[in-house]
């Protein structure tokens, strides 16, 4: 059991990490992902890098529906943005990929920018539908403005480079997806403890008190919602950077529902909700592959199940989350450290 | 003017298949506040019940039909009863996010059991097309447009005269006056969503006769936001009227602009109208206006 907890500075008590054994644990986090890729080979270093970028997805949509209370059915466009810009700025114009990734930020977020204005007037279920419209504007652009996005054959890029080194690889890509995994957990954990965080979240618990309160609703809606679709934005980017290729059928509306799903499965509102999610929504299909190659040798035609088994789960996963475990796998596992912290007590 | 009758008329009969799924959706959110987005997959089912007593059995339409209107009620009852019933009063992403849940495991089960092969219903309505005037319909587009019709009258017909109608609504209305009359609130709210599987797989019928089934046919079910945002997500006439409006005008638009652009434009036009009608009037042309007190 923690006892003795007490702060004797500002700064202890406002610490994200407040004890020794945290910090502890977390550089140890920190030596294993720098290990990782020198004994992992190239699948296990593939699968880190679409879960990296699936967390910087999903923390941005963390930041927009799980703290800020507005549901987004559209986050997939904004990553599509972001892949977008960034292969039309390297293939067009050639810019490095360290000037595409924040140039695909922004140019995210200002269609976030777009798409939240709205909100000026909306809130809860038209707002989510306004975001569902924008997908699938968003969606038809990509397929027919061909002379930008390259319709349904999509685009193609060159390897990517950091001052001269190529980070093309699997293994190279891994060390990008880590820094900008770490920077974008790191910025939003902070931007909770900031006067707009606070907003966000007084917006979420009841939005007509936040706004008696004197928070402006619209203003802090649109930072909810730039900042959420800069996030995507930067996924985007990375994502175009690590597959080289991009047509629209990598950002239909079901990838932005995935996103939702992260965010629920691990815990609304929750940082670490939100990488468990992303982490735990990517690795479950193909959990459900190894399960069924292993079924296989006794019943030939397991794998042509993969796919509609992938869906059912899929929707089990956010219907089993949300009737008994509202508050997902951050909540569990919280409960589970409590659990070994006071054992052999119950209470 | 050829050119347009023919798009009007089309945008008529397919507008008359979304006023009815539209209507199922109206039908579940009045009663309980719940926005159903498993609606498109509700029509799925419904379709694919059809396909397995039709063709797989080999049973004549009529009492394949009623098979459907069953199979379709108990779908409801049991989503009412086992999910739905648990999320009441819940915030809103979390009852819209089960039901998107929901639409995925429906979805996954479909393809599952009749795999995702293409398939199509027996002929159902005589082949030759109706001419009406100058103007010659699809058999199919047609005889849907009538089935549609038929049944959007017929609930409205139960809600005006039918005292479960009548009791449905004064729930919808005011669930503690509801109660107080001693209606039972928690068995209108199953009802509502018998009904509003019902009416829905009846449209997966129609969708399904006009162009196959298939697993994903329930994305069609995305198209009633626009619809019933238009008319008023608790109108049952604007609903009517929201499925019409969004019918023409996506037949129009596809058929003068998909050349322009290059196809598309007849999924993303009723988006588009979604955006303009959220911007200038939110609460739709008969939506009731809410208003917030502290």
């Amino acid at each position: 059991m923690r006892i003795g907890d007490f702060k004797e500075s500002y700064a202890a008590d406002e610490a994200v990490f407040s004890t020794t054994t945290s910090r502890f644990w977390l550089m140890v986090l920190f030596v294993l992902l720098a290990m990782f890729p020198f004994w992992a080979g190239e699948y296990l270093l593939y699968m880190a890098n679409i879960t990296g970028i699936a967390i910087v997805a999903a923390l941005g949509l963390n930041i927009l529906t799980g703290a800020t209370g507005q549901i987004s059915l559209g986050h997939a466009a904004f990553v599509g943005i972001g892949a977008y810009t960034s292969a039309i700025l390297a293939n067009r114009f050639g810019l490095p990929f360290l000037l595409c990734l924040p140039l695909a930020g922004l140019a995210s977020a200002f269609f976030g920018v777009l798409v939240g204005a709205p909100s000026m007037r909306m809130k809860g279920l038209y707002l989510c539908i306004t975001t569902l419209a924008a997908q699938v504007i968003f969606e038809f652009f990509f397929v027919h403005w061909e002379s930008l996005t390259g319709g349904i054959r999509g685009l193609n890029i060159t390897s990517p480079q950091i001052f001269g080194l190529d980070i093309g690889t699997e293994f190279g890509f891994y060390w990008v997806t880590l820094a900008v995994v770490v920077i974008a957990a790191t910025v939003s954990r902070n931007i909770f403890r900031t006067r707009v965080g606070r907003a966000f979240i007084a917006i979420r618990d009841r939005d007509i008190s936040a706004e008696l309160m004197g928070i402006n609703l619209f203003r802090y809606k649109l930072y909810a919602f730039a900042t959420s679709s800069f996030l995507a934005g930067i996924a985007g980017c990375l994502w175009v950077n690590h597959l080289k290729s991009i047509t629209p059928e990598h950002f239909p509306l079901h990838e932005s529902i995935r996103f939702l799903a992260m965010i629920i499965v691990g815990g609304l509102g929750n940082i670490l909700g939100a990488i468990y999610g992303a982490i735990f929504m990517t690795l479950i299909p193909e959990v459900l592959q190894t399960i069924l190659k292993f079924f296989e040798g006794i019943f030939p035609q397991a794998m042509s199940f993969l796919f509609p088994l992938q869906t059912v789960v899929f929707g089990l996963l956010i219907v089993v989350f949300l009737v008994f475990e509202p508050h997902g796998l951050a909540e569990m596992w919280v409960r589970v450290k409590s659990y070994f912290r006071l054992w052999p007590f119950k209470h | 003017m050829e050119f347009f009758l023919l798009l009007l008329t089309s945008g008529i009969a397919v507008g008359g298949v979304y006023a009815l799924i539209a209507l199922g959706f109206v039908l579940i959110y009045k009663a309980t506040s719940i926005i159903n987005f498993a609606t498109g997959e509700f029509m799925m089912i419904g379709a694919y019940i059809f396909y397995s007593c039709t063709v797989l059995a080999g049973w004549p339409a009529i009492p394949s039909f009623l098979i459907v209107m069953a199979g379709a009620g108990l779908l409801g009852l049991l989503v009412e009863k086992t999910i739905l019933r648990h999320m009441l009063g819940q915030p809103t992403i979390s009852i819209i996010m089960v039901t998107i849940g929901l639409s995925s495991i429906l979805m996954g089960l479909a393809e599952m059991i009749w795999s995702s092969q293409f398939k199509s219903f027996p002929a159902l309505f005589p082949r030759a097309p109706i001419i009406i005037g100058d103007l010659i319909i699809r058999s199919n587009l047609f005889w849907g447009f009538v089935v549609a019709m038929v049944t959007v009258a017929i609930f409205a017909l139960i809600f005006k005269y039918a005292k479960v109608g009548v009791a449905m609504r004064a729930t919808a209305g005011d669930q503690l006056a509801a109660f107080s009359m001693g209606i039972n609130v928690r068995s209108m709210f199953t009802l509502a969503w018998i009904f509003g599987s019902i009416a829905a797989s009846i449209g997966g019928l129609i969708v399904g006769n006009i162009g196959g089934v298939q697993p994903n046919l329930g994305g069609i079910g995305l198209k009633i936001f626009p619809v019933v945002i238009l008319g008023g997500l608790d109108s049952i006439g604007g609903a009517v009227l929201g499925g019409f409006i969004v019918g023409i005008v996506e037949n129009l638009a596809g058929g003068y602009l998909d050349p322009l652009v290059g196809g598309g434009v007849k999924n993303v036009a009723p988006f588009v109208v979604l955006v303009i009608i959220l911007m200038v009037r939110p609460y739709g042309l008969f939506g009731r206006k809410e208003i917030e007190r502290l």
